[in-house]
């Protein structure tokens, strides 16, 4: 049996199967990372000393750069495949991965410099809801990674027989990798700058 | 943008307009970062210094909302959806106010 609308729109939404459901699951994570960033205000709120400045600013301020830079790769990846140049999309979705794993190394070299310094979660109320809300962002930015990683490879294999849905796919693992840049475009100034 | 129609009647030229205003975006978002970072480093009072850091956060997920994901030119069902978490975003977040204003809660929150 054929799923429908993969390609065309549904008649009542006006939007492909994949697009309806990324835009529905995104709103869940909105209110996921929401209900940390409420207890980031709780704990805040409640915290006799706050630390400022304590993180590493200019790493961070790299790794949202880096972050910015595979959102516009990611975003010409798709504009590629409009275009329908394969090649180019392979070097802007190949990009945009890569980007990923500067993110994530950047990320370990400061996590393994609280951990060699004795900052653990256990150690403080900011350092524990820190680490919760990187870990998760980070946890994200691996997923991302994981379908974007398949989509430059194996799964560029439907561009052959069936380039409107690959193109659509690719939009919809867009929107995913968007929304991880976004969270990190909230969390990089309250977690370091504030 | 993404419907089969759409795919079809997305000339070169519009992705070519599209991709120019994706690198005038990006080079917002990145003069932007510089500019939250370089307020941080004023030392302003902590409310101002919130406010501010918020907003330009604000501007630049609006920018990567809007551009990158394609909010400004969607469809009505993605609209309402994401009204509803809007609003029930906005009252997750007003949470810590409610709590705040407790007296019970205040009585241990310094």
């Amino acid at each position: 049996m054929e799923i429908p609308y993969t390609i065309t729109p549904r008649p009542d939404t006006g939007l492909f199967n994949a697009k309806a459901g990324i835009w529905l699951f995104l709103a869940s994570e909105v209110m996921l990372f929401g209900a940390l960033f409420t207890s980031y205000i709780l704990l805040r709120i409640g915290a006799d000393h706050w630390p400022h400045h304590e993180l590493d600013v200019p790493l961070a301020t790299l790794n949202t750069a880096v972050l910015i830079t595979s959102s516009i790769t990611m975003v010409m990846s798709w504009a590629s495949l409009m275009e329908k140049n394969f090649k180019k999309y392979r070097v802007y979705m190949g990009l945009t991965f890569l980007l990923g794993v500067c993110f994530l190394i950047i990320k370990g070299f400061e996590y393994t410099h609280h951990f060699s310094t004795g900052e653990t979660p256990n150690k403080s109320t900011f350092l524990a809801i820190y680490f919760t809300l990187t870990g998760l962002h980070g946890l994200h930015v691996i997923g991302g990674m994981i379908v974007n990683g398949y989509f430059w490879g194996p799964g560029s294999k439907m561009w052959k027989t069936q380039p409107e849905r690959f193109t659509n796919r690719i939009e919809v693992a867009g929107l995913y990798w968007h929304f991880v840049d976004l969270v990190w475009i909230f969390l990089f100034p309250v977690l370091y700058l504030l | 943008m993404s419907t089969h129609s759409a795919h079809s009647a997305h000339s070169a030229h519009d992705v070519k307009n599209e991709v120019r205003r994706y690198v005038v975006v990006f080079v917002a978002l990145l003069c932007l970062t510089v500019i939250t970072v370089a307020i941080s480093y004023l030392n302003l009072p902590t409310l101002p210094a919130i406010l501010i850091a918020l907003f330009v956060a604000c501007v630049k997920g609006s920018l990567v909302a809007s551009y990158f994901m394609h909010l400004i030119s969607e469809k009505k069902a993605i609209y309402m959806a994401l009204l509803l978490t809007v609003v029930l975003f906005a009252v997750l977040m007003s949470l810590p106010l409610f709590a705040h204003s407790d007296p019970i809660v205040l009585r241990h929150v310094p």
